[in-house]
């Protein structure tokens, strides 16, 4: 069947030369080279779960007064958007378990996101030829957070709302057309009814499209370039070593398509997440303690608790403390991610391409760099939930919050020094010293092959 | 044996996915729903693992990377054409130049409509509904009257006429009457925080202060509104109020300063 329709589209487009080198690409083992593919199938699962959701939310930020069966709600004026976020949830067959998935597998798609970037990171894998890679990826990571962010907007509870409130204020803090980039985004003083049907066409329409725009040109240029690889036997700057597309390569695939989509199944029937119900409507002047935002928005959040009281007067206007956590910081960052490649290449003197990745060893500094900003990076997302440990430990708030800010500031510095000591260790040693060890694979003629394992 | 453990895995995923309908159809309890979908993946993802480990040939492939960089010949023909074209197009440099001013005027046009995505900013961000006269009045609608608070106590106030604006919201508060004599006590602040705008909705007042529960900024209430502690730059803004004749509270005019966050035009 199969076969014949691969003979049918060859007649029409003469595609066999591809098909059959196609079946045969050669993709390395390596675990690591599967999380890019956990986030692909993570976006899946959110294109799918979204579709469903977006045909029973009503993106209205109009008021009515709620009379649905969650009784601690009665007689309060809520929002279309929040009523009909609630009426998923509680009414439609399959509703809240489908926006738990949605929810879980938006973590793990930002997740499998860092993950991956990680591993490009620590390997050099982004150095030639693989810069417009490098760049693709962080244009997704920047996509998929504002995918996330407008995600739990919508619902238009009061959690929502007030991080739309603290997203505006990070806006107004922008120099020069802050004030009015935040009244063209909202369309006035905040919060404006327009709020809630823009973010939802950013985040059903907008978005989506570009990720998956961006996805398929991360994919066709993977495809033509081919996988880099870690060194071993007979692996060399020119080839690529690995199993074939088809048929093995493609049944790990499809076990792990499944298995993100059983997680994200399992996380959606067993743990609550976002129980928007509990948090009531979104009333400018309510508010809860203790609140945080999704994980990977917890870098600005604890940013913005963590940054200093500074503002910039000059001239008859202002910059307000939140730029340096949450305008600064990011665009900073950024940027410096983006022209990374050419950084680093200029730092190792190098313009070749590879193939061969490089173990994080072998690279002391840059390896050392990465885990400086890992924690830097990591110690302003657990700040963002200082409220919730300063319950759970007794102590007072601000004494986790000075916690915080000094493991920013020394914690970067203490871990470059710890790694760049190991790596150039382990560099010197040629790595811990393993016995020699062998693999024998099944080969395609039943008997068996030897491989030297590093 | 091997074999047998795949067909088995692809058995529970049939068992997983009619487990999943008869779940729906008797009601749709998440919990089952969810954990039927997951047996289901699970045992797919189950069977494809085993199926590629153990029954599939594990054979190496080794690409040769040859399809770039192309060939040196190719590269040259590829700049003689490009260069053939350029120089063809820039035989006439005026209206090369007027190409490009046309494009850029025709960015132009298309960004101008984005201005009616919003209002112009104006003063808007400067004042709020407060005026002199205006009278403090709870969410529902009821005047504050002078003997309505115990001390130490905080409740969120809007303009009588106002209620709900999210820009006049403030925390009334009240102190012992020695430390605000004039007003008995009684005084007002934006409950807009300075840093992100978040309520300022905790009043701590064994110590005098506003928390906001977003970021943890803390105002001294008996220092003006000033930052005692967190992220926020400047002291939140303090409404001037009497007591009316009529015992009720009243503003005495809008707030001094621009509530809520700092913003390019505040000064």
């Amino acid at each position: 069947m199969l076969e014949r329709f691969l003979l049918w589209v060859d007649d029409r487009l003469g595609t066999a030369h591809f098909v059959r080198h196609a079946l045969r690409k050669a993709f390395p083992d390596h675990w690591s080279f599967m999380l890019g593919e956990i986030n692909l199938y993570a976006f899946i699962v959110l294109v799918a779960t979204g579709t469903f959701l977006a045909m029973f939310f009503d993106p209205n930020a109009a008021k009515l007064t709620y009379h649905g069966p969650y009784a601690l709600l009665a007689g309060t004026r809520v929002s279309h958007a929040y009523a009909s976020a609630l009426a998923l949830s509680f009414e439609v067959n399959g509703g809240l378990l489908v926006r738990q998935i949605h929810h879980w597998s938006a973590l793990i798609f930002l997740a499998g996101i860092v993950a991956h970037m990680g591993r490009i990171f620590f390997t050099g894998a982004f150095r030639k030829p693989r810069e417009i890679n490098w760049i693709v990826g962080l244009a997704l990571f920047g996509l998929a957070m504002l995918a996330g962010f407008t995600g739990y907007s919508l619902p238009d509870d009061l959690l929502s709302g007030i991080g739309l409130r603290i997203a505006d204020s990070v806006v107004l803090a922008v120099p020069v057309v802050g004030t009015w980039l935040s009244f063209l985004l909202i369309g006035g003083t905040f919060p404006t009814e327009r709020i809630i049907p823009r973010l939802f066409v950013a985040h059903v329409y907008l978005l989506p499209s570009l990720i998956a725009a961006f996805i398929a040109l991360h994919l066709i240029v993977v495809w033509r370039q081919k996988h880099a690889q870690f060194p071993g036997p007979d692996r060399t700057e020119h080839n690529v070593v690995g199993s074939p597309l088809f048929p093995r390569y493609a049944a790990k695939s499809l076990a792990l398509l499944a298995a993100v989509v059983g997680v994200a199944c399992a996380l959606g029937a067993l743990v609550q997440i976002n129980p928007i119900w509990l948090w009531g409507p979104y009333e400018p002047w309510n508010a809860v303690n203790p609140a945080q935002p999704d994980w990977y928005v917890g870098w600005l959040e604890g940013g913005l608790r963590l940054g200093p009281p500074w503002a910039l007067h000059f001239l008859g206007h202002t910059v307000g403390s939140p730029f340096w956590p949450t305008v600064l910081l990011p665009f900073v960052l950024f940027a410096v991610l983006l022209v990374w490649p050419w950084i680093d290449g200029a730092i190792r003197r190098d313009r070749d391409a590879h193939q061969l990745l490089d173990l994080p060893r072998n690279v002391p500094w840059r390896t050392a760099l990465g885990v400086a900003l890992f924690l830097f990076m990591f110690g302003l997302t657990l700040a963002a939930s200082g409220d919730v440990q300063a319950r759970y430990a007794h102590l007072p708030i601000t004494a986790i919050t000075t916690f915080y800010r000094f493991f920013c500031l020394f914690g970067p510095p203490v871990g470059f020094g710890v790694t760049y000591v190991i790596a150039s260790e382990l560099r010197a040693t040629g790595g811990v010293q393993q016995a020699t060890r062998i693999r024998l694979r099944r080969n395609a003629e039943g008997g068996f092959d030897e491989e030297l394992l590093r | 044996m091997k074999e047998r453990l795949v067909g088995g895995a692809l058995m529970l995923a049939i068992v997983g996915s009619a487990l999943f309908i008869a779940a729906y159809v008797s009601g749709g309890a998440r919990i089952y729903e969810g954990l039927a979908l997951a047996l289901t993946a699970g045992a797919l993802s189950a069977a494809a693992a085993g199926w590629a480990l153990w029954l599939l040939p594990d054979e190496r492939v080794a690409d040769r990377i040859v399809t770039y960089p192309s060939r040196a010949a190719e590269r040259r023909a590829q700049r003689g054409e490009f260069r053939t074209g350029v120089r063809a197009i820039s035989r006439s440099r005026a209206v090369v130049r007027l190409l490009y001013a046309a494009l850029g005027a025709c960015a132009a046009a298309l960004v101008v409509p984005f201005r009616s995505l919003g209002p112009a900013p104006g003063d808007a961000l400067f004042h709020t509904r407060w005026r002199k006269g205006a009278r403090l009045a709870r969410g529902d609608g009821r005047a504050v009257r002078v003997d309505d608070l115990e001390i130490d106590s905080a409740l969120t106030v809007f303009p009588a006429d106002a209620l709900g604006d999210p820009q006049s919201q403030a925390m009334l508060l009240r102190v012992p009457e020695r430390l605000a004599p004039a007003t008995r006590g009684y005084m007002v602040y934006s409950k807009l925080c300075t840093h992100a705008g978040c309520p300022v909705a905790l009043y701590r007042a064994a110590a005098k202060e506003l928390m906001c529960p977003c970021h943890q900024s803390v105002f001294n209430v008996l220092d003006n509104g000033a930052v005692v502690a967190g992220p926020a730059d400047h002291a939140l803004p303090r409404l001037p109020i009497e007591i009316a004749q009529d015992g009720t509270l009243i503003a005495t005019s809008d707030f001094p300063q621009p509530v809520g966050p700092s913003f390019w035009e505040r000064g």
